[in-house]
């Protein structure tokens, strides 16, 4: 890999000018995938439906110096397959030359959610593609709704906290997990660390590993987990310290935990500078934050298995 | 003629693109979001070690790197988030109230 200033200098594939939250995780996400691309080579972007989509492309201004495709909700797998096969007939054919990457980015609800069918469909025919999720954990675009992402009690408009209710009544599904059960080249997990070489690594990976490969980019979003927008390095740490979202990869197969904090934080760490999460320390509430804390020990504990830890 | 020179409130449909394309990239670029601002970031050059760990937090690319170095922020499109502020190990950058 470039070393971190080589691959901080490089040209911006992502501009500003975007019309994204300031702060917004999900942007931080696509402009550092795209920094691991050869700036020689050029990118088909495919975006599923979200906030991503609709507030970097907005007609005539797009913050993307790739090509780039808009979608439904549902597609952004199957078009991306498109696009890739029809380049390799274009390529084999002589009427193309420079070389193309093909991204899809979607955030949860397009990718756990809305888009999983044919996001499964990409991978398992293992197009020459990587897919991208930026996962804030709820339907953010429309207005905080939960998907199949988001945390066990968290907030949202769909599950909301009251008399009745303690937030969201289920856990969250592993996708990175799922797609690894593809049996695709390579899956990486990570989020935003301190010079981002777990996350530059990890995409550049995954770009030029020949097949199909999937990243699970953990990407808060200040506005639906309510913490103060300038935390956000702050929050993927403990998401990490916590081991709320552990940082790994699987490549062909096997799997490879990338960091294993040496004292493993408690979950309130992760939790608390969290509007999302309030309702969790008023008194009488413990025991929700114990049950938490068991459903992270136990993916984690799990995870080691899987990584012969 | 870029697509943001006539493509715009007052264009009318025959100019319009056909599907919606257009045919460059990065005309974003050319949108200000500056304005947004409610908190402005300060590069305080002399306290700066160059060691770049505010350029890839920024969500909207405003701290241009030239050959391994920060420069100044680009005003037209820093939205004042303040994760830059955060992220500076070495305090070089503090955050103000936007004057307006
Ligand atoms: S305040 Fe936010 S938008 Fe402005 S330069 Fe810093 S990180 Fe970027
Ligand atoms: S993080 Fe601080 S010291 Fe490092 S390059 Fe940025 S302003 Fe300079």
């Amino acid at each position: 890999m470039a070393n971190f200033k080589e691959i901080m200098s490089r040209p911006e594939r992502l501009t500003g000018g975007h019309r994204m939250c300031a702060g917004c995780g999900g942007t931080i996400a696509a402009r550092n995938v795209l920094k691991a691309l050869k700036p020689e080579d050029k990118a088909v972007i495919a975006n599923a439906t979200g906030c991503l989509e609709v507030s970097t492309f907005m007609y005539p201004y797009t913050a993307w110096k790739d090509s780039y495709i808009h979608n439904a909700f549902e597609n952004a797998g199957a078009t991306l397959s498109g696009a890739e096969t029809a380049y390799n007939v274009l390529k084999k054919k002589g009427k193309i030359n420079s070389t193309y990457k093909f991204i899809a980015f979607g955030g949860d609800g397009g990718t756990y959610d809305i888009g999983f069918q044919s996001l499964s469909g990409a991978m398992e025919r293992n197009h020459d593609l990587v897919y991208v999720c930026y996962d804030n954990g709820a339907y953010m675009n429309t207005g905080i709704q939960r998907s199949s992402a988001t945390p066990h009690f968290a907030d949202t408009t769909t599950t909301p906290v009251g008399s009745v209710s303690t937030g969201k009544p289920q856990n969250r599904k592993d996708l990175a997990e799922i797609i690894a059960s593809h049996h695709v080249p390579y899956v990486g997990q990570t989020t935003f660390i301190g010079n981002f070489s777990d996350l530059h690594s990890k995409a550049e990976k995954a770009i030029y590993t020949k097949g199909a490969t999937f990243l699970n980019i953990m990407a808060p979003c200040p506005r639906g987990w309510r913490y103060a927008t300038e935390d956000i390095m702050h929050v993927c740490k403990m998401a990490v310290e916590t081991c709320y979202w552990p940082l790994f990869e699987v490549i062909d197969g096997k799997w490879v935990l990338n960091y294993k904090p040496k004292t493993k934080l408690p979950v309130e760490e992760f939790l608390k500078p969290q509007g999302r999460f309030k309702h969790l320390f008023k008194k009488g509430n413990e025991d929700l934050i114990a049950q938490f804390q068991k459903e992270v020990d136990e993916r984690w504990e799990q995870l080691l298995r899987f990584c012969e830890e | 003629m870029s697509s943001i020179d006539f493509i715009n409130e007052n264009v009318n449909w025959k100019n319009i693109t056909p599907g919606g394309e257009i045919y460059e990239g990065g005309t974003a670029d050319e949108f200000c979001t500056g304005d947004w601002r409610v908190d402005v970031p300060e590069f305080l050059a002399e306290k700066c070690k160059q060691c770049l760990l505010c350029t890839p937090v920024c969500p909207d690319a405003a701290i241009p790197v030239k050959d391994g170095k920060r420069l100044d922020f680009d005003f037209k499109h820093c939205k004042g988030c303040g994760i830059c502020a955060k992220a500076c190990p070495f305090g070089a950058i503090v955050m103000k109230k936007e004057e307006k």
